[in-house]
């Protein structure tokens, strides 16, 4: 981890949709009066789920809307480390490092990462892709994997990493989960146990 | 009290109340504990961990500042495991801590070099990189070097709970944290310069002290602030005749430990524009000048007319000074005397112009109405008062007056008399919150007193005093808030017009007219040089401001930090300054100008010395002898006030930073003025966040 700082250019101003103005009003209502400051996480989430990342007006916004002080919703949006004050590309890498992954080849995965992204936090020039490293996501019986957006993408290769960002760039459906023959997290080639009983 | 709980403190007991912390239970025992986050007047943190101590029957050693004591606990505070423990916490602070104590302002008075001196092991056993941080901007008085930080989080809780102005916080976590304002603004607070004192470290320094000075080779006298009425007990740091810095010191009943930032970094306006010889003008340019000769022209100008001199005196001036200034007048017969040179309508009984609740009786009060005031500008430390006695709770606010941040809830329900009088008439609902509080405070600014109907708002005030409520054998609810140090002293010691004497308007109209030839301005520098028309204007004043551009004749006077003087704060109550340093080159003390005119006035004041000059002024107001005790005023009395207009109340203090003339002469202060003119207009509301 490193010091987290606000981008260095920032939009003029943010805004939610009306949709996601209705949905924080639910989030903010299931606090008591005055405690509004308890939806802090989930606005900041949704403002992020908006625009991908968050910026100093999207902060500034959603303090505004909780009646609590700038600085402290600033605080909240720099301790998450889930919490993206940069841009990011359309599909967001998010790539295990840790030991786990790493013992399985999480280095072939980020050699990856750098010929088809860059390093990280570059945004590929469509702006499709962008890539960190982070800690354990906690997916390590699929190990190596990688978090695209929501989803885990696991048992990677090289070279069906490559194929799984070339499908996303491309726009075509890629099955999550397991990339390779497994079933969620079974033993790799079927069961090896209780095969008998019925 | 039965239900206090004994404790064992290194084999002493002691007796607490429930819910007291170990480390409180320890200091009453008479242990010290280390400490860096923990503060008396803030919130507890518990994160630096310096403060453990040994339970017995603890498995762990124990953070003493956030652990309530329990029935016959047994506390160890000097055993080998709470010394080990330390020396482990005092390690890992110094980890990332630079070794830079030669080149830090905080070295020789800072709570980190003195703890590792006992705590600290002799070599580092870390070899790797310390991390480095990046410098934050925090405005033109707080000097931030942040790698020294430790995180205590002090300068945090003190903007948030204190000064109310939650700017402050922490970004990032872990390694990475980092105390910062938001988008490194400058702090919107009247009481910023508090987060240097509070800094354990030397992260937050004084911005203009930089450098400057060490603190082992200043001099260092206790005296009193006159930059508002609050009266703060201050600390001078003078090395040879300069003033190097100001600091606060405890005072529980006036500034707890706070000072207002004016107060504390206007020194460098006492080491400039300073008036350190007399001067004459002469073809209408001033020319430096001895003091025989000054006196030989105004004994030509006002020996025989004395009836067509008058005097005003300003707001910085001190007990003696206007005493003297009161005997002289009173000698040469002139009724034409006043100390208001802003105009309020303050006279009568005691009670009519005191802050009666006091200072510290505000955290005993359950309402409050402020009645033209900002207390935030007018009183930064008062208003801190009030804002701890909002965060306790249960106290409704209302102001009538131009619309201000406080930095707490206030309820805005009118802009002047008009809401006054309805409340009067009971037909506004707070007056009821009002009535039905048991300890109600109204408070009346100087911004509705400084009015031609400033007489009416003062009986309506004082009249819904009585009718709320406010004032009874137990409680007195009237407040006046003063802006000058000088007045209640002056009010005290009679400096209001004579029989048939003029007020500071009549004044200044006589001088216009010509029926006033002569006006002696005693440190008066808040009227304008047209004003006083064509008359012969002596100025006697410590700096060159306006009073001194306009005069005729200039006698250099000692500023506050240079005489042992009297000031009496808006409660009443009378504190003696001490002297730091020698007034500068032939300047001298008011009583003794004052004294020395005489002779030449052949009206001899019949005192020598400062102390006969007290013996006689004790004798017109005897409360001044009691230094820092406050004589109970009683009850105030509605003047004949006739009627109100309508008009809203104005404001009385435009700019914080330039209220009077040491403060128009401070660099910093210019540089602060500055920095809040240039602050974003979109700027986010501060208070109710607690």
């Amino acid at each position: 981890m490193s010091v987290r700082r606000l981008h260095a250019t920032q939009p003029e101003s943010f805004a939610f949709t009306p949709e996601n103005i209705e949905w924080s009003k639910g989030q903010i209502s299931k606090y008591p009066e005055g405690r509004q400051a308890s939806a802090i996480i989930p606005l900041l989430w949704q403002a992020q789920k908006q625009e991908g990342w968050l910026s100093e007006p999207a902060i500034r916004t959603v303090a505004d809307m909780l009646d609590m002080p700038y600085m402290r919703a600033l605080e909240v949006a720099t301790f998450y480390t889930m919490f993206n004050l940069s841009p990011v590309g359309e599909f967001f890498v998010q790539l295990c490092g840790t030991t786990p992954c790493w013992l399985r080849g999480a280095d072939d995965l980020k050699s990856v990462c750098r010929k088809m992204i860059g390093e990280q936090g570059d945004i590929t020039e469509d702006g499709k892709l962008s890539w960190l490293e982070v800690e354990c996501l906690g997916a390590c019986v699929n190990a190596p994997m990688v978090q695209i957006n929501d989803d885990f993408y696991e048992d990677l290769t090289a070279e069906s990493f490559e194929q799984v960002l070339t499908d996303l760039r491309a726009g075509k459906e890629v099955a999550t989960g397991p990339q390779n023959t497994r079933h969620t997290s079974e033993p790799e080639g079927g069961l090896t146990v209780l095969k008998g009983t019925k | 009290m039965s239900d206090r709980i004994k404790v064992t403190v290194d084999g002493i007991d002691v007796e607490v109340e429930p819910g007291t912390t170990i480390l409180q239970a320890c200091e009453e025992a008479g242990a010290e504990i280390p400490r860096f986050c923990y503060h008396e007047r803030l919130s507890v943190a518990g994160n630096c961990r310096m403060c453990l101590v040994e339970v017995e029957r603890a498995p762990k050693p124990v953070a003493s500042c956030a652990a309530p004591v329990a029935p016959d606990m047994v506390v160890f505070t000097q055993t080998d495991s709470v010394k080990a423990a330390r020396e482990g916490v005092m390690e890992f602070l110094l980890i990332n801590h630079p070794l830079d104590c030669p080149i830090c302002d905080q070295g020789g008075e800072c709570d980190l070099q003195d703890q590792a001196l006992g705590y600290g092991g002799d070599a580092s056993r870390f070899d790797g990189n310390k991390r480095a941080v990046e410098e934050k901007h925090m405005g033109p008085l707080v000097k931030t070097i942040m790698t020294r930080c430790i995180h205590c989080t002090r300068c945090v809780r003190f903007a948030t709970e204190v000064a109310g102005v939650p700017e402050i916080g922490a970004i990032g976590r872990g390694e990475d944290m980092e105390i910062t304002t938001y988008l490194e603004a400058a702090l919107d607070s009247e009481m910023s310069g508090n987060v240097i004192d509070l800094c354990p470290v030397g992260a937050l320094t004084s911005k203009p002290y930089a450098y400057t000075a060490r603190p082992w080779e200043l001099k260092k006298t206790e005296t009193i602030d006159v930059m508002d009425a609050v009266g703060s007990s201050i600390r001078v740091d003078t090395r040879g005749r300069e003033a190097m810095r100001i600091m606060p010191r405890n005072h529980d009943d006036v500034n707890e430990e706070w000072l207002s930032d004016k107060s504390r970094f206007v020194w460098d306006g006492l080491n400039t524009q300073r008036l350190d010889t007399p001067y004459v003008r002469r073809d209408g340019k001033l020319a430096a000048s001895t003091w025989n000769d000054a006196f030989a022209v105004i004994a030509e100008k006002i020996n025989g007319k004395a009836d067509k001199l008058a005097a005003i005196a300003g707001d910085l001036v001190c007990a003696e000074g206007q005493f003297a200034l009161k005997s002289l007048m009173d000698n040469l017969g002139s009724p034409h005397l006043d100390c208001r040179q802003d105009g309020a309508k303050l006279s009568g009984p005691r009670a009519n112009y005191l802050f009666n609740t006091t200072i510290a009786g505000i955290e005993e009060a359950d309402a409050l109405l402020i009645i033209g005031a900002n207390p935030r500008v007018e009183a930064p430390v008062l208003n801190s008062r009030i804002r701890k006695r909002f965060m306790m709770g249960q106290f409704p606010i209302a102001m009538i007056g131009a619309p201000a941040d406080l930095t707490y809830d206030v309820s805005h329900i009118g802009a002047g008399t008009d809401t006054l009088a309805d409340l009067l008439a009971g037909q506004h609902g707070f007056a009821d919150v009002l009535k039905n509080a048991e300890r109600p405070m109204i408070l009346v600014g100087q911004a509705a007193l400084t009015r031609d109907d400033g007489d009416a708002v003062l009986a309506a005030a004082i009249q819904l005093a009585e009718n709320s409520g406010a004032i009874s054998p137990t409680w007195n609810g009237f407040n006046v808030l003063h802006l000058a140090a000088a007045r209640v002293a002056g009010l005290d010691l009679g400096l209001l017009p004579g029989e048939g004497g003029k007020d500071t308007a009549g004044i200044l109209q006589a001088a216009k007219s010509g029926d006033v030839e002569t006006v002696i301005l005693y440190g008066a520098d808040e009227i304008a040089g047209a004003a006083l028309g064509e008359a012969f204007v002596v100025y006697i004043g410590s700096h060159g401001d306006r009073g001194a551009h306009r005069a005729d004749v200039i006698l250099p006077s000692a500023a506050y930090t240079e005489k042992q003087a009297i000031y009496v704060n808006t409660e009443g109550r009378p504190q003696m300054t001490e002297r730091a340093a020698f007034p500068p080159g032939e300047a001298r003390e008011d009583w003794k100008i004052f004294r020395a005119l005489s002779d030449h006035l052949a009206v001899t004041l019949d005192f020598d010395t400062v102390e006969a000059l007290r013996v006689k002024m004790f004798a017109v107001a005897p409360h001044l002898a009691q230094l820092d005790h406050i004589e109970p005023a009683g009850a105030p009395q509605a003047p004949e006030g006739g009627a109100m207009t309508s008009d809203a109340f104005g404001v009385a203090v435009e700019d914080f930073y330039f209220t009077n003339p040491i403060a128009r002469a401070s660099a910093t202060m210019a540089a602060c003025a500055k920095a809040k003119g240039e602050r974003a207009p979109a700027k986010q509301g501060t208070g109710s966040h607690g």
